[in-house]
């Protein structure tokens, strides 16, 4: 059977699985991976830069569209990619059906909480007046 | 019929002699683990601080330059940069590349070396009196 182009090592297997379907986690951590390589480094960076990490000089750099918006990205990002590193954890070592589904919905329900509080808290401080 | 006697067990994670490759393995799943979960809620607590106002920023920082403030984010540093380069490590992997015992062992060992490293020039940065 020809796979035309994609008949690499790689394309002949992505999503063939007995399921024809899972390999989208493995692609999406690996992705968010590189994704947070550079906004990883960008916050560092930039928290390095900035002349002060006090409350004014902060607020102001993230009011500002190079600040908010990477911000942003990192904080949906970092939450994504860290639920989906702690599921592999739980599936590696909680193996009771029970117990793994209890535990990875509670993750789910923590990260999506926690990511909307940071996301309100950025809006608020982005779109919110002068400090 | 003979008493059951026990069955001998496959070989396990006790039997390994520790090795850098293997370090490099755990040590990306627990400074994964820490940053996701350590990491995160300090990122979310120190966004709704800068959100509340500049009282609630005081007190964060304050709390973050106690001894236990400094260990923990000096850790998180660490837990970042280790995770980024033995994340790169992982990357060229995924691409059937460096599963040669020398190069192996070699960049398993850089990513401890690189992570120290950094960590330290940061921090020599940030309490050297010039922020």
């Amino acid at each position: 059977m020809s796979l035309g182009k994609s008949s690499t090592e790689l394309g002949k297997v992505r999503g063939l699985g007995s399921a024809r379907e899972g390999g989208e986690h493995w692609i999406g951590e690996r992705v968010s991976s590189l994704a947070l390589l550079l906004l990883g480094v960008w916050l560092i960076a930039s928290l390095l830069i900035l002349p002060s990490l006090d409350y004014a000089t902060i607020r102001e750099w993230l009011r500002s569209p190079l600040g908010a918006v990477p911000m942003a990205l990192f904080v949906i990002t970092s939450f994504y990619h860290g639920l989906d590193g702690l599921k592999v954890v739980v599936d590696d070592y909680v193996h009771e059906h029970g117990n793994n589904f209890a535990l990875n919905t509670l993750l789910l329900f923590l990260a999506v909480g926690g990511a909307a509080f940071a996301l309100f808290a950025l809006a608020k401080i982005a779109f919110g007046g002068a400090a | 019929m003979a008493e059951q006697r026990a069955r001998p067990l496959s070989p396990h994670l006790g039997i390994w002699r520790w090795g850098p490759g293997m370090a490099a393995s755990i040590f990306h799943r627990v400074s994964g683990s820490g940053l996701t979960v350590v990491g995160l809620a300090v990122l979310t607590w120190w966004l709704l601080a800068l959100a509340k106002g500049a009282e609630a920023y005081a007190d964060f920082a304050a709390i973050a330059q106690t001894w236990v403030g400094v260990v923990v984010l000096i850790g998180l540093t660490w837990a970042f940069f280790q995770h980024l380069f033995s994340g790169i490590r992982h990357l060229i992997m995924d691409t059937g590349h460096n599963f040669e015992l020398g190069p192996n062992k070699t960049s398993a060992v850089f990513t401890f070396v690189a992570s120290v490293v950094v960590t330290a020039a940061i921090w020599f940065y940030l309490l050297g009196g010039v922020k």
